[in-house]
């Protein structure tokens, strides 16, 4: 990989710091008029997810990171690996592990696009879309009489996630649900 | 936006004026340059330099018997470029004979009045914001000020053109902070031909650590300051910074146009 000044810095860009593949979030030129002139550059390490604030001097610079952003299909998981295909026709598979799936496990239906981060070819983080659409299988049924406003139940969908509804779903009714809070939004 | 940055500068004409003190004019394109080892000039080829600050031009005049002067004009510094950065930015300087950094200091304070309103002006020493002598902490030290403060006593190695206060260890030089942004850099000016001449050696050794090319050393400069430059202080003050704070801006963006 090329390596990159800190004038080439810029937000999107991929680097490795300390052996761990970063996006640049920010870069902030700082220099005291007759001083030396620094970088405040801060970073997420895009396997934890964690922003780090780093100083570099200007004109230091930091090898580029092979970081590839791509949509996958969820095929299915073995329990141990999370097997996805390239949406491409090329039919070509990558496998992530648990780990690197995390919550995302909650939204995993098969046959829906993911967007994966692949690091050398291996997936680092996957990120759900923002909607999914996910089978009740598992609810109480909604007592009689209460109508309260704004009422909600708890609600097992098809991925194991449970998620709070209003009291009138039911078990098999598929739900539109918003990955990034977790929560319901319709019945579709 | 560009109303705000005229009004400053017809105030700052206006101030001087009432003082007595002379515009000048001096080249921007001049064939010498700066030995600064954290400044680095735009080279012109066959032509010479953008000039990164009118200092040696204007010294060159005070040491012809110029008088009390000041210039309003763009300085072009090679490589910087952020929020309150520009590699062209407008440069007001100013000299007067006569004067020490104290005296120059409440010059400034009373300029800076005039542009942004009044308001009570602090003082602190370097040493007191920095344990040892660093750009970075300092940069961030700096920003940590609000309000209105003169940075004082610079350690020797910070001297730059200052002269050295009696107790051969702090330079006679200073810095203004306005919330936490660098406005203005003054010294009671080093005339010293060969102190001069010394410095510049250390900077292109420096320069040369740090892997940056050696400077030509400006010597019609030195000529002129072993002819005889009179006692001075001097400043220089970013005017695109101080619009910016008049206007209530964080950022360059505000108040340069098509940046």
């Amino acid at each position: 990989m090329a390596s990159y000044s800190t004038n080439e810095f810029k937000s999107g860009l991929k680097v490795l710091l300390e052996g761990e593949p970063c996006s640049i979030l920010e870069n902030e030129f700082v220099k005291p008029g007759k001083g030396q002139a620094f970088n405040r550059v801060k970073l997420r390490n895009l396997k934890t997810g964690r922003v780090w604030e780093r100083t570099f001097k200007s004109g230091d610079s930091l090898e580029g990171a092979d970081v590839l952003e791509i949509d996958m299909e969820f095929l299915y998981s073995d329990g141990e690996f999370y097997h996805f295909m390239k949406t491409d026709g090329s039919f070509e598979q990558v496998q992530a592990t648990v780990a690197v799936v995390g919550d995302t496990k909650d939204w995993m239906k098969e046959q829906e696009v993911f967007q994966l981060t692949l690091w050398n070819d291996d997936p680092i983080a996957i990120t759900a879309p923002n909607f999914v659409e996910l089978e009740v299988t598992e609810t109480d049924p909604g007592l009689k009489g209460d109508t309260a406003q704004g009422a909600t139940k708890p609600a097992t969908v098809s991925t194991g996630a449970i998620v709070r509804v209003p009291l009138f779903v039911n078990r098999g009714d598929v739900l539109k649900i918003d990955t990034r809070t977790g929560e319901y939004v319709s019945r579709v | 936006m560009i109303r705000a940055r005229a009004e400053v500068l017809a105030t700052i004409r206006a101030f001087f004026a009432d003082r007595g003190v002379l515009e000048v004019a001096t080249p921007v394109l001049a064939p010498r340059t700066v030995t600064e080892p954290h400044i680095d000039s735009i080279a012109v080829p066959g032509y010479g330099y953008l000039q990164t600050s009118p200092e040696y031009q204007m010294k060159r005049l005070l040491a012809e018997g110029a008088g009390d002067m000041y210039q309003l004009g763009p300085v072009f510094r090679s490589g910087e470029f952020g929020r309150l950065h520009n590699p062209e930015f407008l440069m007001l300087e100013w000299y007067r004979l006569g004067w020490n950094d104290s005296m120059l200091m409440a010059e400034v304070a009373d300029l800076v009045d005039v542009v942004l309103g009044g308001a009570e002006a602090s003082f602190v020493r370097y040493g007191a914001l920095v344990d040892t002598p660093d750009d970075f902490a300092y940069a961030q030290a700096c920003e940590g000020l609000s309000g209105r403060w003169f940075v004082t006593h610079f350690p020797k190695s910070q001297a730059a053109l200052a002269r050295l206060h009696d107790d051969g260890q702090t330079a006679a030089r200073f810095e203004l902070v306005i919330d936490g942004v660098e406005i203005a850099n003054g010294y009671h000016e080093l005339a010293d031909a060969e102190e001069l001449a010394a410095r510049f050696d250390a900077d292109n050794i420096k320069r040369t650590s740090l892997g940056k090319p050696q400077m030509e050393v400006d010597l019609p400069f030195l000529a002129a300051m072993r002819a005889g430059m009179p006692e001075c202080a001097g400043v220089a003050l970013g005017v695109d910074r101080l619009v910016m704070l008049k206007a209530g801006g964080t950022s360059l963006d505000e108040v340069i146009p098509f940046r």
